[in-house]
């Protein structure tokens, strides 16, 4: 909402400074977006009288002009075709700074004649980019006075941000009763004498409301004038509107928005003569269409409110005119509505017709219930003052909302909730400074609320009024106070697992990416996602359409933008949420990483790799060991891999026969093909709900270490077996050949082809072999390695290679 | 001179010219060995008259001892020289780089919740959470944001399909649903924060459809506007590290909280460079407000004996402004280069031992 200094001062008694003024309204919460002083740098420049302008003897696009500036006569030159003899222009003298271009004037001769000073386009001024001549001021301003003051621009403009609250502060007197009742000045009297009606309105008002509907439009006040001339506005009228933003029309139009502005007061004049017998409140007959004051052609409901003569509607109630009954120039008796619209109705109308306008913001925040005639008393001696006519009697339909509402307030509730102890009189003070009529002592006092604060609900309400207005920062600062001597951990087992995930992964080497939560539809589709629950109603794009089913596919898709800027290596992780439905139980954490191209910069030492499935299984298996898994107890199911992998490069981690901790694998080349991407690209998901939940132990204390003072022994085996047995088989039956015995396995080699022969491949594993009581003799190790052999033939025919 | 100094003679300046450990051996043998000079002399004492035998013993022993010294002297000195050959050959490169390591990051959104996080431990909070996908009663009826109400209207509410006893599946327009959901869970007193993935129907250089908010909600007996000054100016003052950072508190409007107030904090742009701290400007840096007494009834609290506080602060904004991130949308697009520069090492956990930042 922008005001200017000058029209707040009209309502405001006070000396403060413009900064004092707008530090105050931000401290009521009348938040500042900006001050614009644009009369800031221009305070120099003064009317100048043009006496004389000839030719240039050297110059033909130049006129040598002499200027009376007021305290003295000048030789000015000036190149500007509308330079002429009479005018008055805005003159600046030698040595001023022109803001438009940068200089500061200096005394020069232009083509042999001296030139003191200027006279200025508004593009010199810095006011617009108006530069196909000088400024015309008007013939009667004053020789020697300041030219921004003449150009109405000595008017600072504030534009304030209003809270949805404050529906009463879109009217500059608002303002100036918030300002008052911080004791910065003092609220002016409301000049709102009712102007004597002659006659009685030939137009007639009806409320056709009846039942549920009746709310739609309690009370509505009307009034004739006849013989009005709509003329151009004033030029204080225009500069006000100017100064805003607002581009003036004619004086009955400008009126309306001059007290929308300045009373938050939507009004609307129709041309009386286009009235159609009476005026009918009434809901819209569905289908029913109005060509509004925008050009626009609007169909609507039976839910929303129009101002209609006997035929058609004429209005939106509460939101804008139509242009069938609208004033022009040639306008001669008019009909003024100051009328009651329901909030709520005017909001769904506006918001289901895409209609905003000025009346509508304000009737949706609630305007003063009880202003209506003085609403139109005070635009009725405007419209007489500038246009003239003779005023009906006014036309009242419905009535003003009864009762007031009174809200119980006890003063002690202001130390409570606001911890600052302020004294009752100054409470009182600044309930009745902003309207609130205070009765009754003791601990509860009544305070009824005024007609133009719907937004006053309860006791807390009161308490914030107070307190704004007596200062937030007068308020005392407390720390919280501690709850124990040392803080209790702020996240919870499942928490910190996820947080101890996410540390570990970058610490293995992937970069945590942070992705947005939705995705494109044939991206999630060849994720097993994309359920119609999870599209976006509203997306942004078509990119952003649907909620995602798996982090991968945005992690994919930044692998293949980051491959464009030719950076083909990219390890990507992030810890967030995906979505399988839109209940409470519909959204899963996933940690969730992709390793793409090679296994690392090429160098001197390493040759580097593509990745595969076991970059993503040690990634699967670094964050399930961080997150408390039981990582030597998990089954590797081949085949249990989603069909975004490759189905003979991917597994699953399973805990038991149903729980899936993890998927792993080389992300399918189909997939990345219809995403663009290229490959390969190896990938993990690890799914931390499924993870058994995380419980604290009884104690902290770890099982007792028992360490061997003997020698471990490690043996070599190479086993033949068939080329699809899998080596965790192998491993395992060899483990079990003396569980006691053997502490370590690690598979060292594997090959197949050569010598083998089709269908089998070699796997060579080392065995520790741990003693705990005494050294091994050969016949231990011999009957040990015997038993490791036995155990792998039986488990899976392997034979040992020799 | 007797041969006995004629052999040590022969020896000592042998053992002292030998250029390898080889050669030194063979004088070894030549010596020391069983056909050895010394060992021939040792020999020949057997048929010698006692007197001389005696005397000659001792001269040769000790002659025996001399040499054997001095061979051991010559070998270590031949050693060392033959070492410091083999390692002058063994001789690399040590300028070539070194095997290259794959360093992994964390994003600055998850760093700022973990610093966050920190401060707000310290001060008795606990985390909780709730889902991203809400219905309009979670996120704005029962925050007192009534239908039609322009607040509702402001928030760019995203919405699914789904629809279930007339409430709208959307998603949270911001982390105060958890709130409520803690409120109707939970007893007071309650002291929690709620970081998570807020979403709003808004797209440009200073609006994200994701992004992400811490929220703050204490409620007890007797906690007062004073608190929610007292906690938040301590949070501002640690979060940005900056002792005596100027904070200002200025009446704002939410429907969820009345009071109501918006914070902002001390910076300055002197010399076109932003920041925070003492200055002559202001930042608006978060919302709060004493917990509306609708809010809590809708929540299943008693009103009238339990009270408290709500605050709500943007992540992205707090990791922009500490860590001089230009522009928001950058979070979100996963450039390798964006994540490297502004991310953090995986150790870099903030805390109050270490500080927040490095």
């Amino acid at each position: 909402m922008k005001i200017t200094l000058g029209w707040l001062k009209e309502h405001l008694d006070t000396d403060a400074t413009l900064a004092d003024l707008t530090d105050r309204m931000t401290m009521l919460g009348l938040e500042i977006e900006s001050v614009n002083e644009r009369a800031m740098g221009l305070e120099g420049f003064v009317v100048g009288h043009v006496i004389e302008a000839v030719k240039h003897p050297d110059a033909d696009k130049l006129q040598v002009c002499t200027v009376d500036t007021g305290s003295e006569t000048l030789t000015v030159v000036c190149g500007a075709p509308n330079a002429r003899k009479g005018l008055k222009g805005v003159f600046a003298a030698s040595g001023s700074y022109i803001p438009g271009l940068d200089v500061t004037l200096k005394t020069a001769e232009i083509r042999g004649v001296e030139s003191n000073g200027m006279l200025l386009s508004e593009r010199e001024m810095g006011l617009s980019e108006e530069h196909d001549g000088i400024v015309e001021l008007p013939a009667d301003a004053p020789i020697g006075t300041p030219a921004v003051q003449v150009m109405g621009l000595d008017d600072p403009v504030i534009d304030i941000a209003i809270t949805p609250n404050r529906g009463d502060c879109l009217g500059i007197r608002g303002i100036a009763r918030d300002l008052a009742a911080s004791q910065i000045g003092t609220l002016k009297p409301l000049a709102s004498a009712p102007v004597a009606g002659t006659f009685d309105s030939p137009i007639k008002v009806h409320l056709d409301l009846d039942g549920d509907v009746a709310a739609a439009c309690p009370h509505f006040v009307g009034r004739y004038i006849r013989g009005v001339k709509n003329v151009e506005s004033p030029t204080w009228l225009k500069d006000k509107l100017l100064a805003i933003g607002l581009r003036p029309i004619s004086a009955l139009v400008d009126i309306t928005n001059i007290m929308t502005i300045e009373h938050c007061r939507p009004l609307h004049v129709f041309d009386a003569d286009k009235v159609k017998g009476d005026i009918h409140v009434r809901m819209a007959r569905p289908g029913e269409t109005l060509l509004a004051l925008n050009d626009k052609e609007y169909e609507m409901d039976a839910g929303m409110t129009v101002i209609a003569d006997d035929d058609d509607a004429e209005a939106l109630g509460g939101v804008m005119g139509g242009i069938r009954s609208g004033v022009t120039e040639e306008t001669l008796n008019v009909f003024v509505e100051s009328a009651l619209f329901d909030p709520i109705r005017t909001a769904v109308t506006g918001r289901k017709l895409n209609l905003q306008s000025d009346a509508r913001f304000r009737f949706e925040r609630g305007i003063d219930t009880a202003f209506l005639e003085t609403g139109i008393e005070i635009a009725t001696r405007m419209i007489v003052d500038i246009c003239g006519g003779e005023v009906s009697n006014l036309v009242v339909a419905g009535a003003a909302p009864a009762s007031r509402l009174v809200v119980p307030f006890r003063p002690a509730r202001v130390l409570q909730l606001a911890g600052v102890d302020v004294a009752l009189d100054e409470m009182k003070r600044i309930l009745d400074a902003l309207g609130f009529v205070v009765t009754g002592d003791g601990d509860t006092l009544d305070v009824a609320v005024p007609s133009w604060r719907g937004d006053i609900v309860g006791e807390a309400c009161l308490v914030e009024e107070i307190v704004r207005v007596y200062g937030y920062d007068r308020l005392p600062v407390i720390s919280l106070p501690r709850l124990g001597a040392v803080p209790h951990p702020a996240l919870n087992a499942e928490q910190r697992r996820r947080a101890d995930v996410r540390r570990t992964l970058a610490a293995v080497g992937l970069v945590e990416a942070v992705t947005q939560s939705f995705m494109q539809a044939d991206h999630a589709a060849l994720f097993g996602g994309g359920g119609d629950d999870l599209v976006l109603v509203n997306p942004i794009s078509s990119e952003l359409g649907v909620m995602r089913p798996s982090i991968l596919p945005n992690l994919i898709a930044a692998v293949g933008r980051n491959a464009d800027m030719g950076i083909g290596d990219c390890p990507l992780f992030e810890v967030g949420p995906q979505f399988r439905g839109d209940g409470p139980d519909g959204q899963d954490m996933v940690a969730s990483g992709v390793r793409s191209g090679r296994s690392g910069r090429r160098n001197w030492a390493e040759p580097p790799r593509p990745v595969d499935a076991f970059d993503a299984k040690a990634d699967a298996l670094a964050a399930l060991a961080v997150a408390g898994a039981p990582t030597d107890k998990l089954q590797i199911v081949t085949d249990g891999a989603p069909g975004w992998y490759h189905p003979g490069r991917s597994g699953t981690l399973n805990l038991g026969p149903k729980t899936v901790l993890a998927a792993f694998g080389e992300v399918h080349p189909g997939v990345l093909a219809k995403m663009g991407v290229k490959g390969p690209i190896a990938a993990f998901e690890v799914y931390l709900d499924n993870l058994p939940k995380a419980k604290k132990a009884k104690g902290t204390t770890k099982p007792l270490l028992r360490l061997s003072p003997l020698h471990p022994v490690k043996r070599d085996f190479a086993f033949v077996v068939a080329a699809d047995v899998r080596a965790d088989v192998v491993t395992r039956a060899a483990r079990s050949a003396d569980k006691g015995l053997i502490s370590d396995i690690s598979v060292f080699d594997v090959f197949a082809g050569g010598t083998l022969g089709e269908g089998l491949k070699s796997l060579a594993i080392n065995v520790t072999l741990q003693p705990t009581d005494k050294t091994l003799t050969d016949e231990d190790i011999e009957r040990v390695s015997n038993s490791i052999v036995a155990a792998v033939e039986k488990a899976c025919g392997g034979t040992l290679r020799i | 001179m007797d041969t006995t100094d004629q052999l040590r003679n022969d020896l000592l300046t042998a053992i002292n010219g030998a250029d390898t450990t080889a050669n030194l051996d063979a004088i070894r043998v030549s010596a020391l060995g069983k056909k050895g000079s010394i060992t021939g002399a040792m020999k020949a004492l057997g048929g010698m008259d006692a007197e001389v035998r005696r005397e000659a013993g001792q001269a040769i022993n000790a002659l025996k001892g001399e040499v054997a010294d001095a061979i051991e002297a010559r070998k270590a000195t031949l050693e060392a020289a033959e070492l410091d050959i083999r390692l002058m050959a063994e001789k690399i490169d040590v300028s070539l780089p070194v095997r290259p390591v794959s360093e992994g990051r964390i994003h600055p959104i998850s760093q700022v919740i973990d610093e966050m996080t920190a401060i707000f431990c310290e001060m008795g909070f606990t985390i909780a959470e709730g889902p991203d996908i809400e219905d309009d009663w979670y996120n704005f009826t029962a925050l007192n944001i009534p239908p039609e109400h322009p607040a509702r209207q402001e928030h760019d509410t995203f919405y699914l399909p789904g629809e279930k006893d007339g409430q709208r599946k959307v998603l949270r327009t911001h982390t105060s649903p958890v709130q409520v959901h803690t409120m109707q869970e939970s007893e007071p007193p309650i002291r929690i924060i709620v970081p998570g993935r807020t979403y709003r129907c808004d797209y440009d250089a200073t609006h994200s459809p994701m992004f992400h908010q811490i929220e703050g909600l204490v409620v007890d007996e007797t906690t007062n506007m004073a608190h929610l000054k007292g906690c938040l100016i301590d949070f501002c003052r640690a979060i940005f590290e900056v002792d005596d950072l100027p904070a200002r508190f200025r009446p704002s409007y939410f429907p969820f909280t009345e009071p109501s107030a918006e914070v902002d904090i001390g910076c300055t742009r002197d010399g076109g460079e932003f920041r925070i701290g003492h200055g002559d400007d202001w930042l608006e840096i978060l919302g709060c407000g004493m917990v509306n007494p609708k809010v809590l009834e809708n929540c299943g609290i008693d009103s009238t004996k339990y009270q408290g506080f709500a605050f709500g602060i943007g992540v992205e904004r707090i990791a922009m402004l500490k860590y001089g991130i230009p522009d928001l949308r950058t979070f979100f697009e996963s450039d390798l280069r964006w994540l490297r520069h502004y991310g953090f090492q995986a150790l870099d956990v903030p805390g109050v031992v270490g500080g927040l930042s490095r």
